[in-house]
């Protein structure tokens, strides 16, 4: 494009190119940093287009490159476009890639990854910086939120209405009037005496168009669709039935499989015998899974199951702590100077403070276990491998590392992988793994020509995740009047960084802040303040749950917090405020407070507990109230007010809120992964449950816009949820309990 | 041997053992019904034997005698069930994977009580998980399509 080299400033420009019957729009990166394959076939000096608008005679397509697994990007994403582009949401296609088209589905792709497109080398480089700034990282990989929200919210509008401009300019050369004197409704430019031509009639025309680069998004007061409640693209389909999932994907003639892989995870399979199964009804072979484990192939897949059953291993043993008492034990072990991974606040003088407080310092700790993601989809993905070439559908929140992966374990060049993304029956940081992808693969790669589904059983799901880490968090506290005067924080965990991404082959030095989130990055001054984070060694493997760092030490601060309240009889909101100067987290606080009625009379047997985190960016206060009640606490309601800086559409934030408050109360009522032998013991719904209808509490919900820029909202909902609700339970019953899950030591009805 | 979903009768040559819910999806490729955890813990799976909810991960298909209804036969993107109405109209599905689980569950739920409170819908859907929590809105769409219902048959 004539535009490309003016732009400068900017790390993309928007263009659009002509292809076959019509005309893309979209974002061009420039200044790639390695040879772009996707720029076969494009014009010298052009770089590959990220579409995000499609326009030909059929319609008009929307593409979102992100991963629906429930957030509602698929609609939130493509009401951003379809603002500027002035079409309702409802009247477009909208689509996450096209995977009929090699050079299209590959730059959807590419905007995928998490970060700015690299070369595999640089990952480690990329990695290390995004250390410092996981709330970032995250936010992208697991929401498609937070900073992602931020990029895609300019990005994509402008695809909107630089495809809107070259429209109306396309229209003004047709019909040969001043551009001025056009307007664009619902698809349509229209002139000033009524005629109406629809964009896809205009769509070749504007393929031609020399595109200005003065193009200019609408004021916030013109928009009608975002800041509204879109009714989401994905309803109807996931109400009938009619939504594809990766479990769902049908091919001809294919092949059904599951996979028995090393309870001890990541351990060998030393031996294993398949007599008893290999003649059992409806199996078509039994393959190893590299040398961890088998697959079984069959006419359906309960047979797979069945005969899976049916196969004798011998399991390598691991060399990482074998009880769930061995793992607590490794993390008190590393708090000691040599464990040391970061100290990301200092402030004041703590030792000195703590030193004349003596006696009167308050000494805490706090535990939090093990975590499966359990998502509602057990893990699947279905391949075919035929003439070198090989397709992967499959419910990713990684993309791009599928297709690498894909690549690594076929022997087949990306350019002849393709990856289709369906939806995911849930994510939860558990579809950034590979692990399933991988499976399907090796399956494939073994039965060329044969299309196979791959899908696991839930036992297998449950007892080969990559768990939310254990974590011990010690505080020690001086109150001083009705405030704080000296909080030191310590916390042993587990590195979610460093085995998350020493599954993906890179090795990353310098600290992990994920260790500390949410711990030394909440909006509190307090005069003397040490956060200091310690890491246990790598055992079994640890990831990215909803909230990552946040979802557990967002229980451990608040829990203190309330702690050093009551040791000061203090009122839990009002030395909050004390303690707050940020006005946004403020006015969450004093609106949770509001909402909550916060300081009126409580009935007996009833408590209100409050909590205040802020995590990727967001500052969430929530308010619980519970009732001891003869047969176990119940949840009566639960009061949560967020900040989101711009709220793209209020009834899916709601509906983020109210998904994560009640994920953060299943683990804290519930959620446990013990391990015994090595082997995580929890093997099903019946022994790792989560919150059900009759548990679910009333959410109120409120959401404001005094943020500093617009957050993405899937997570920051979660880490509240427990310590709100420890802190309710304190007040109804005296309880403290300062363990998760909450009914080792109280029962719930 | 015979089973007769959503109006069609179909041909099956299955291990007797074999739960519905595979036979459905694998055999039959009707995946509206979902594979959670095949020990009737989750409610993915549930469909209508003869208009009673059932969880078709763990009832063998031998067993079954009568009229299996899935999401799919409730009603269509173009004619939807009042149940799938209500659902569409309070946005409850999220990655909607348990979806055609709660939905069969409460259609099953208001064809016996037209007219539940919190009690009976808590005990007609807590067979049903939720991990991304959707429960005050499904409690919600319940209760706007048992309004309908009733309306309807005023
Ligand atoms: S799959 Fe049948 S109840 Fe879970
Ligand atoms: S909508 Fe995701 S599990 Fe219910």
């Amino acid at each position: 494009m004539s535009t490309l080299g003016k732009i400068t400033r900017r790390a993309f420009v928007i263009g659009s190119a002509a292809i076959a019957g019509g005309v893309l729009f979209g974002v061009y990166k420039y200044k790639q940093p390695y040879p772009n394959p996707l720029e076969k076939g494009l014009a010298q000096g052009d770089t590959a287009l990220t579409p995000y608008v499609l326009i030909n005679a059929t319609g008009v397509t929307i593409i979102v490159p992100r991963a629906e697994m429930g957030q509602g990007v698929k609609t939130t994403l493509a009401a951003l476009v379809a603002e500027e582009l002035d079409i309702d949401v409802q009247n477009v296609k909208v689509e996450h890639g096209v995977p009929s088209n090699a050079y299209f589905n590959a730059a959807v792709l590419e905007e995928g990854v998490p970060f700015p497109p690299q070369d595999d080398s640089a990952m480690a480089n990329m990695a290390r910086n995004f250390m410092h700034v996981p709330a970032k990282f995250f936010g992208v990989q697991v929401t498609g939120g937070s900073s992602s929200t931020v990029d895609a919210f300019e990005k994509m509008r402008m695809a909107g209405a630089t495809a809107r401009e070259a429209l109306l300019l396309a229209a003004s050369a047709k019909l040969n009037l001043p551009k001025n004197t056009l307007r664009t409704d619902n698809g349509e430019v229209i002139t000033k005496d009524g005629q109406r031509i629809s964009y896809t009639e205009l769509a070749s025309l504007a393929a031609s168009i020399e595109l200005p680069d003065d193009v200019k998004l609408k004021p916030r007061s013109q928009w009608k669709q975002i800041g509204r409640p879109v009714p989401r693209v994905d309803m109807v389909e996931k109400c009938t039935g009619t939504a594809t999932f990766g479990i769902d994907v049908l091919q001809n003639e294919m092949l059904y499989a599951t996979v028995k892989v090393n309870p001890n995870l990541g351990a060998k399979c030393n031996s294993y015998k398949a007599n008893n199964a290999v003649n059992m009804k409806g199996v078509k072979a039994i393959l190893p899974l590299g040398d961890i484990g088998v697959a079984v192939v069959a006419t359906n897949t309960w047979y797979a199951f069945k005969a899976s059953e049916k196969i004798e291993f011998d399991w390598a043993k691991t060399d990482y702590a074998q009880t769930t008492d061995a793992l607590f034990a490794s993390a008190i072990a590393a708090f000691t100077d040599e464990h040391q991974d970061s100290q990301m606040r200092s402030d004041g003088d703590v030792e000195a403070i703590l030193g004349q407080a003596g006696d009167a310092t308050i000494h805490r700790e706090y535990r939090a276990p093990l975590l499966a993601h359990a998502t509602m989809e057990p893990m699947n993905a279905t391949a075919l491998m035929k003439n070198g070439e090989l397709d992967v559908w499959v419910g990713t929140q990684m993309a791009t590392y599928a297709l690498s992966e894909a690549s690594r374990v076929s022997g087949i060049a990306k350019e002849n992988i393709r990856i289709h993304t369906t939806y995911l029956g849930g994510g939860f940081g558990r579809r950034l793994e590979m692990d399933f992808i991988i499976y399907a693969v090796m399956v494939a790669k073994q039965l060329e020509g044969t299309p196979v589904k791959v899908t696991w059983t839930r036992e297998e799901d449950m007892t080969h995740d990559s768990y939310r880490p254990f974590a011990v968090a010690r505080f020690e506290g001086v109150t001083d009047g009705d405030s704080v005067s000296a909080l030191d924080v310590k916390i042993s965990s587990p590195s979610v960084m460093e085995s998350q991404m020493s599954r993906l082959g890179v090795s990353i030095p310098g600290p992990d802040s994920t260790i500390v989130q949410a711990l030394w990055d909440q909006a509190y001054i307090i005069e003397n303040y040490r956060v200091t984070g310690y890491r246990v060694p790598m055992g079994i493997p640890v990831s990215s749950w909803r909230s990552v760092g946040a979802s557990q030490n967002g229980f451990f601060n608040e829990s203190m917090i309330d702690e050093l309240a009551i040791k000061a009889n203090a009122d839990p909101i009002e030395m909050r405020l004390g303690l707050v100067t940020h006005q946004p987290t403020r006015n969450v606080l004093q609106t949770a407070a509001k909402m909550a009625n916060w300081g009126r009379e409580i009935p007996p047997k009833h408590g209100l507990g409050v909590a205040l985190v802020t995590s990727f960016g967001v500052p969430v206060a929530e308010i619980i109230e519970v009732v001891n009640t003869p047969r176990g606490i119940k949840i009566l309601n639960v009061y949560v007010v967020a900040d989101v800086g711009i709220a793209i559409d209020p009834l899916n934030i709601e509906a983020q809120l109210i998904s994560a408050v009640n994920f953060g109360l299943a683990a804290a009522m519930m959620g446990e992964i013990t391990l015994l032998n090595g082997k995580v013991q929890q093997t099903n719904f019946h022994s790792y449950d989560a919150i059900r209808m009759h548990q679910s509490p009333v959410i109120h919900t409120k959401i404001l816009e005094n943020g500093e820029r617009i957050r993405g909202i899937g997570e920051p909902g979660t880490p509240p949820a427990a310590p709100a609700l420890a802190n309710a339970i304190f007040a109804a019953t005296g309880m403290r309990i300062r363990e998760m899950p909450f009914n080792k030591h109280i029962q719930f009805v | 041997m015979q089973l007769n979903v959503n109006g069609t009768s179909h041909d099956v040559d299955v291990d007797d053992e074999m739960p519905l819910l595979w036979v459905l999806r694998d055999e039959l490729n009707i995946t509206g019904p979902k594979f959670g955890c095949g020990i009737a813990m989750c409610g993915a799976c549930t469909v209508h034997i003869n208009g009673q909810p059932a969880r078709s991960c763990s009832i063998p298909v031998g067993q079954v005698s009568g009229l299996v209804t899935t999401i799919e036969g409730l009603g269509t993107p173009d004619a939807m069930h009042v149940v799938q109405a209500a659902w569409v109209e309070h946005q409850v599905a999220q990655c909607g994977y348990c979806q055609p689980g709660q939905i069969m569950s409460a259609a099953a739920l208001l064809q016996m009580n037209p007219n539940p409170d919190d009690e009976a819908i808590d005990r007609a859907m807590s067979a049903n998980l939720c991990r991304c929590g959707t429960y005050p809105r499904i409690r919600a769409a319940v209760k706007t399509a048992a309004q309908n219902i009733r309306e309807k048959n005023a």
